[in-house]
């Protein structure tokens, strides 16, 4: 047999070996692993609960813990005005991609279209678009119309960088959905239309909540765009107010409070991929390693 | 169907390219809107001639030629221990994913309380040891600033790499190892002759997927210092003239000239690991 045979058995998994347990370098290893990925957010929280002179001082643990930063941070309007701005970006980015997404993967994957190779070439080439060719334009273009310092004005540009993404991954999962249960909804009288509503649709449910939060994600981390294309609170989303949250100088930032603020927009994310994390894997690794 | 979606990209991607190559072109006024002045090459000439462009590429090549590779080990080693069976396997991956789920400016925050001067946990530590005098600004000086951002990226992209590998690794078949161990192979032997080939293709995409992003770094150098100390990237440089400067003629000469050095890169990956990227195209469109 050959390696390029053997790759393609995908449903044979690796049995999983035993005795791992019991091998203390494999213990070593999780902990440095949780070393790594634990210290530096436990850092992060514990200095969102440090205020005033504690905040001078190094300690491994806040000397007079007390959540005054994150009520300072939950008091602050500009603060609750880019929390919102950011749920409204986010959540109407991932409305409209997921309906314009859906509609021009179903063709994709369905129909024998010509250039189809081309198209998703194109499609997924917009996703190599560094965000600052495409912020320098914007902001002069958005300048004229009227457009810049809105949430249209990022929403806009939000579906350009998350469509193509979506696009694709929509096509992989509706590749899997069998041809022969359409063509039943066929006989059973239904236009194509309604065949893709009532059949493809649900059956490709997973893969529509996958595209779904990664677009989300997408629009909640977003950083450049946001950054050049608002100047003032009313546009403003979390990461960008959170970068230039300033204290009583310019130069001066408190540190306590935007720590604090940082773990309250962290938190959000953080639940959305623990509890999807299965759908995230599937959804970056799309046809990607499935190959 | 698909025209709405190609309509949208083509108007929010492709013409602002175009229109940015036109801005370039000119000197452009943003107090008194559509007042411009062709201005030929000259934009071009004055960034490639001018010092700032070419540190802000050496920059971004050395985050780039730094962080990649790191990220490729320590997500390759994080896929390998959560592919062994262990309990507590399931909450040790919910843990890797962490510091993926954190937003890109968290992560600056997190790295910047870290290495604070007064309250960091470095100073912390090397206070503690007796090593140095308390208060180095870490990110006030050149070569530690950058060795600042390299980590944050390191710590919040080593998981995605981690993602992809354990992907590719779950669907290597079980009844490899015990063949290679007929034949006598270790463990070391199986994993660089047997297994290291056949996650080349899941490697080969998260090297690609890191590369490209890590070309257009912004968002870490420009929180944790604003591009300062030998951090600043072509993504902020760009920023930094057409934001801070107001110059949207040079600013949109410095974008397309990232735009290009982005592309000329992906153009060497796909010549060279070119089966690999159309592989990834067709498995849509299969």
């Amino acid at each position: 047999m050959t390696n390029a045979a053997i790759g393609r058995q995908p449903s044979k998994r690796r049995r999983p070996r035993r005795g791992a347990e019991h091998n203390p370098l494999v213990w070593c290893a999780v902990a440095v692993v949780m070393i790594f990925s634990l210290v530096p957010l436990y850092w992060l929280v514990n200095t969102s609960l440090k205020t005033g002179p504690d905040l001078s001082k190094a300690s491994l643990t806040p000397p007079h813990p007390t959540f005054e930063n994150y009520q300072a941070v939950l008091g602050d309007g500009d603060f609750l005005r880019a929390l919102g701005n950011s749920l409204i970006v986010a959540a109407t980015t991932t409305l409209l991609a997921l309906a314009v997404a859906s509609f021009a993967a179903y063709p994709l994957a369905r129909l024998k279209m010509r250039g189809k190779f081309l198209i998703l070439s194109i499609v997924l080439s917009v996703t190599t678009f560094p965000g600052i060719a495409i912020a320098a334009p914007m902001f002069s273009l958005w300048n004229d119309l009227g457009l810049y310092n809105t949430l249209v004005g990022l929403i806009i540009p939000y579906l350009t960088f998350t469509l193509p993404l979506s696009i694709y991954t929509l096509v992989s999962f509706f590749k899997e959905i069998p041809v022969e249960l359409e063509e039943a909804a066929y006989i059973d009288g239904t236009s194509p239309f309604q065949a893709y509503y009532k059949v493809i649709l649900p059956l490709a449910a997973p893969g529509i909540a996958t595209v779904g939060i990664l677009a989300f994600i997408f629009a909640w981390n977003e950083f450049l765009l946001a950054a050049t294309l608002t100047y003032g609170p009313e546009a403003r989303t979390v990461p960008v107010a959170i970068a230039f949250f300033t204290g009583a100088s310019e130069y001066e930032q408190p540190l306590g409070t935007i720590s604090a603020a940082s773990v309250i927009i962290s938190i959000p994310l953080i639940l959305l991929v623990l509890i999807f994390q299965k759908k995230i894997v599937s959804g970056l690794t799309a046809g990607a390693v499935k190959g | 169907m698909v025209a709405p979606a190609l309509i949208l990209m083509a108007g929010v991607a492709g013409y602002p390219v175009l229109y940015a190559i036109w801005l370039s072109l000119h000197q452009y006024s943003v107090i008194t809107p559509g007042l411009s002045r062709s201005v030929g090459l000259s934009n071009y000439i004055e960034q490639l001639t001018s010092p700032a462009w070419w540190t802000a590429v050496g920059n971004t090549f050395l985050f780039t030629a730094i962080s990649v590779p790191l990220e490729l080990l320590i997500g390759i080693g994080m896929a390998l221990l959560l592919n062994i069976a262990f309990r507590f396997r399931t909450l040790l991956r919910s843990i890797v994913l962490l510091p993926y789920a954190v937003l890109t400016v968290v992560s600056a925050i997190t790295w910047r309380t870290i290495f604070d001067p007064d309250l960091g946990l470095v100073s912390t530590m090397l206070n503690s040891l007796g090593l140095t005098d308390a208060g180095v600004v870490w990110l006030g000086q050149s070569g530690y600033a950058m060795t600042v951002v390299i980590l944050a990226d390191v710590w919040k992209t080593a998981p995605f790499v981690a993602l992809l590998v354990l992907a590719g690794l779950q669907v290597i078949p079980a009844d490899l190892r015990e063949a290679s161990q007929i034949d006598g192979a270790g463990a070391f032997r199986h994993f660089v002759s047997i297994t290291l080939p056949l996650l080349w293709p899941a490697i080969a995409l998260a090297m690609i997927f890191r590369t490209l992003d890590a070309l257009r770094v912004f968002d870490l150098p420009f929180v944790l210092t604003r591009g300062a100390y030998g951090t600043e990237t072509m993504s902020v440089l760009a920023y930094q003239t057409l934001r801070g400067n107001q110059l949207v003629g040079q600013g949109s000469a410095v974008s397309i000239l990232t735009f290009v050095v982005v592309m000329l890169v992906s153009f060497l990956y796909i010549r060279f690991a070119g089966g690999n990227i159309r592989s990834v195209v067709k498995g849509g469109s299969r």
